[in-house]
């Protein structure tokens, strides 16, 4: 155990995280330079795409340190995004240090803070590695400065390196080693055991990601999940290499993969605690919850056929993502679908990206929602997240929304324009603190319906990409809303209808209609599109019909080539939705769901 | 009825003088090819003789191009003689030759006339000579009324006019200039084409890089309306998107049987064949098409078999090109496909708006959802 080390590598988005364990993998040869692919732990193409890190993943360093002994560095990966930060959580309690990486240029950001003070909060060892010092905008001393002042830490305990260059690898090695603490606990105890991650595999059910505390687990054992008291007998155990790599037992203070004939990802908590059956430990590891999705929406096949494809393509999905739930629902516009609950908007684009890409599906996706929380005049509390569920408005005595904590840090410079920002999506309560010179934390109580339209996006762009922002769910507060439908050619589309602000309304349903507009083709009759509160109209715009489009001749030789265009504006048409005689395209779905102003 | 109806014969002649700027059909200017050309298609119709379109006579025979008239007198007889001799041509048969005005002295129609052809379709485009010269071609507006003129005199009564409209310069005055001309002629049948700019044609580069435009839509739609209003007021019935009638007996026979899936064969380079949800097509290349028969091979270059889906988009699209547009009951039967029902929803929206009408067992397209073909087939 003495010569076992769990890190993690922590930092904000894009501050070289994946590069630098890239870097280490290489250092240590656990992987020859062949079949090296840059940012191996990202195995999922959407991440290695958008550069994030969707579901953690660990891998074991075998590393020979200059004191002549050979160590295990178990890197333990987490996800970067405040979507997963429960992840991120359990990944750094399975840790005893972390590489806390800081951009040269950037300098402290958001999320270097936030990952900071949640492994504080696990008493992790913390190593600062300024990042990206070949950059000709690094400005170290800048950073030092920031080490100190802003996050409290020595600033003398950095080290200097460049991923991408390869700088400053074996040093970092070397801090490992020598600075995080090994693994405390004993082999003898009873086993407790904390899953971090969960993965399907097609051949073995679920592989269950796993840091050994106490104890020690083997094949054969009959273990338990203390969550749901669920047994299974394990199978098989071993150690992540870049492949599986099949031990004899994990033992206390290891990290390894258990396989145990689990059938699906979501029979295995994150955060849960495995024990044995006959020699159970006396209480869980600490810090388990159960993450509730808090954006909703629902999901429809774009051809009524593909209703069983998707119901397959979910089920899969879902073996592999257990944050992700769903249920039937049905549209009257776009028939059978699913209704499903994400974590954030984040979450909701990878499991939609993921529907496309890996199961071939078209899909369409209703407007997103949060849960809201009706009060009716009787007295009895209804929780709404799809407004098809809208009760009756008659009946409502009083609305509430969820509310959220908005934190953010941006340089002073963008402050205006973030203020203006969270005011116009109906921010309250705001708190600013400068944290250094030029630099700002500011945060604002705001209702998440606002925040997982294009809050994050605007944010973004309002900060030129050098603000950060996270959030924390806070409470319901009363609201004034109503249920605001879009209407197609007379025909009201249900997976466009959204729950809102009464004063928000009008503006969105005007923003629809002018999205919709743009996106539907023309067809060969004129089409209103309205968005109504009830019976009242309150926007409107309206699609011209086109009316020549016919090609002059068609003769023997014109008919197969004719044919054959049609037929591929057919199979466009099936990726188009019939609402009564209107075909509207997936883009049209997609415009107003991520409407609201550009 | 479809059953019972005779198949159609065509026969692509693909030799021009010169390639007129707009033309995407196939044919080279190398006149030096003919005699091998017609030796090749002698044999082509050799082949065919043994192994016909199954039981099928031919009611229509066509001669397109390219330039049919580019032909001397005796190689159009040799070619009506061998299609006499290789197939079972009925009496009553429509056989409809393509002329270009210019050259075509008297006797050649007499002849023509002798050798059985008994309608002829001109390629007049217009009576603009400004506009001959944009489109390329080698004729002017004069050469166009002393053929058919000459064709009268001739005695071809079943005279067909092939007119464009909507091209640059062109406005509705002037196109309907061309085409009052053209009704002085009294015509059998008019055949009136929005310029269509095809990639690859030299019309196309003149376009782009003149930065021309071709109408737009609701100018296109006031050429289209203005046409069909014009020739029905003079007694022509507008059957098909760009053909007008006067009177149902001279619609073309031949060209309808490509609208109804009616088996026609096609002879010559390029040419398209269709018979029992199989269609399939020859070499555009000449020298390729004279090499291979000459060699004994046959110069069909591709076939597709048509599947029951793919042939109910056909009668579809095809139908609804019509006037006749589509009887129900008869698709139904062929296609399996009980429009009606199907379509219910859409189909209402479509007679709403006064673009398709339904009644006595046909649907068929009102003159706006002519305009529109293209799009209601896709419903």
């Amino acid at each position: 155990m003495e010569n076992i080390r769990n890190f993690s590598i922590i930092a904000h988005i894009d501050h070289g995280k994946s590069t630098l364990a890239d870097r280490l993998i290489q250092f240590t040869g656990v992987c020859n330079e062949r079949n090296f692919q840059d940012q191996l732990l990202d195995n999922m193409d959407i991440e290695r795409e958008r550069g994030i890190t969707i579901k953690s993943n660990a891998i074991s360093l075998p590393y020979r340190a200059q004191n002549g002994q050979t160590y295990t560095l178990n890197l333990i990966d987490t996800p970067g995004h405040v979507d997963f930060s429960y992840e991120v959580s359990r990944s750094l309690a399975s840790c005893e240090g972390v590489l806390l990486l800081i951009d040269a240029a950037q300098g402290v950001q958001a999320q270097t803070l936030a990952n900071l003070y949640l492994a504080m909060e696990h008493n992790l060892e913390v190593i600062p590695i300024i990042n990206k010092i070949d950059l000709p905008s690094a400005d170290i001393d800048r950073v030092l400065e920031e080490i100190d002042s802003e996050l409290g830490l020595d600033p003398d305990t950095h080290i200097k390196a460049s991923a991408k260059e390869g700088t400053g690898i074996e040093e970092i090695l070397e801090a490992i080693v020598l600075r995080i603490p090994p693994p405390t606990g004993s082999g003898d105890n009873p086993l407790a055991a904390l899953i971090f991650d969960a993965k399907y595999d097609a051949y073995r059910g679920t592989v269950i990601h796993s840091r050994v505390f106490e104890g020690a687990v083997k094949a054969g054992d009959i273990i338990r999940f203390m969550y749901n008291n669920s047994t299974y007998k394990v199978e098989e155990v071993g150690h992540f290499l870049l492949q599986r790599a099949k031990r004899e037992k994990l033992s206390a203070g290891e990290v390894g993969y258990i396989i145990a004939g689990v059938k699906t990802v979501s029979d295995v908590r994150t955060g849960d605690t495995i024990t044995h059956q006959d020699r159970p430990c006396l209480q869980p590891l600490p810090g388990f919850k159960e993450v509730k999705p808090v954006v909703f929406a629902s999901i429809y096949p774009i051809a009524s056929d593909d209703y069983q494809d998707l119901a397959d393509s979910l089920e899969k999905y879902k073996l592999n993502d257990a944050s992700f739930i769903y249920e039937k629902d049905s549209s009257a516009a776009l028939g059978q679908g699913f209704r499903c609950g994400f974590l954030g908007l984040l979450h909701l684009d990878i499991v939609q990206e993921r529907l496309e890409r890996e199961y071939d599906l078209s899909i369409i996706l209703s407007v997103p929602s949060v849960r809201y929380r009706f009060t009716l005049k009787d007295g009895s509390v209804l929780y709404v997240d799809n407004p098809t569920h809208y009760p009756d408005p008659a009946e409502i005595a009083k609305g509430e929304e969820p509310y959220i904590r908005a934190s953010m840090m941006l340089p002073e410079r963008y402050l205006g324009s973030v203020m203006k920002l969270c005011m116009e999506k109906r921010g309250v309560n705001s708190n600013m603190n400068y944290t250094g010179p030029g630099r700002v934390e500011l945060s604002y109580e705001m209702p998440l319906a606002e925040v997982i339209f294009d809050f994050y996006d605007r944010f973004k762009s309002v900060t030129q990409g050098y603000g950060s922002f996270d959030y924390d769910v806070l409470d319901y507060r009363e609201s004034s809303l109503v249920l605001m439908d879009i209407l197609v050619n007379g025909e009201k589309v249900d997976a466009l209808s959204q729950i809102v602000h009464r004063e928000r309304a009008r503006a969105r349903a005007l923003n629809a209609c002018d999205r919709l507009k743009d996106e539907i083709p023309r067809q060969m009759y004129k089409i209103a599109i309205q968005g109504a509160i009830g019976s009242e109209i309150i926007a409107r715009s309206t699609i011209s019909a086109f009316r020549k489009d016919v090609t002059a001749k068609c003769y023997g030789g014109d008919i197969t080539r004719k044919r054959k265009l049609l037929e591929k504006q057919k199979e466009g048409k099936k990726r188009m939705k019939m609402i009564g005689s209107v075909s509207i395209p997936q883009s049209a779905f997609l415009a107003v769901l991520k409407s609201d102003n550009d | 009825m479809i059953k019972n109806e005779q198949a159609g014969l065509y026969i692509h002649i693909p030799f021009c003088l010169s390639k007129c700027a707009y033309c995407s059909f196939y044919s080279i200017a190398a006149p030096n090819l003919i005699p091998e050309f017609i030796k090749a298609l002698l044999r082509e119709m050799a082949f065919w003789k043994s192994s016909s379109l199954p039981g099928q006579g031919f009611d229509t025979i066509y001669l397109g191009g390219g330039t049919p008239s580019l032909l001397l007198g005796g190689q159009i007889q040799e070619i009506m003689n061998a299609v006499n001799s290789a197939f079972v041509i009925d009496r009553q048969a429509e056989v409809t030759m393509e002329l270009n005005p210019g050259n075509v002295s008297p006797e050649y129609l007499r002849n023509l006339r002798a050798w059985g052809v008994n309608r002829l379709n001109i390629g007049v485009q217009s009576f603009d000579d400004g506009i001959l010269k944009f489109l390329g071609r080698r004729h002017s507006a004069r050469e166009a009324v002393c053929a058919i003129d000459a064709a009268r005199a001739a005695g071809f009564y079943n005279i067909g006019l092939d007119l464009i409209y909507g091209i640059s310069g062109q406005d509705i005055r002037l196109w309907t200039e061309t085409l009052e001309r053209a009704l002085s002629f009294v015509p059998e049948h008019l055949s009136c084409y929005q310029l269509s700019v095809e990639a690859q044609t030299p019309l196309f580069g003149r376009y782009r890089s003149e930065g021309l435009s071709l109408p737009a839509e609701s100018e296109a739609l006031d050429f289209f309306f203005a046409t069909s209003h014009r020739l029905a007021e003079a007694g022509y019935r507008h059957y098909e998107v760009s053909n007008f009638a006067r009177g149902n007996s001279f619609r073309s026979r031949h060209n309808m049987k490509y609208w109804r899936h009616i088996p026609y064969l096609g002879l010559g380079p390029s040419a398209h064949s269709f018979c029992a949800g199989r269609r399939w097509w020859n070499t555009a290349d000449v020298a390729a098409y004279i090499q291979n028969l000459f060699e004994g091979k046959t110069p069909v270059r591709q076939s597709e078999e048509l599947s029951a889906e793919q042939l109910a988009l056909e009668a579809l699209f095809l139908g609804l090109r019509t006037q006749d547009g589509i009887d129900l009951e008869q698709y139904q039967a062929l296609y399996g496909v009980d429009l009606l029902t199907a379509k219910k929803q859409t189909l209402g929206q479509l007679v709403e708006n006064g673009l398709v009408e339904i009644r006595d067992g046909r649907l068929s397209p009102t003159l706006s959802g002519l305009a529109v073909a293209d799009s209601l087939a896709l419903i």
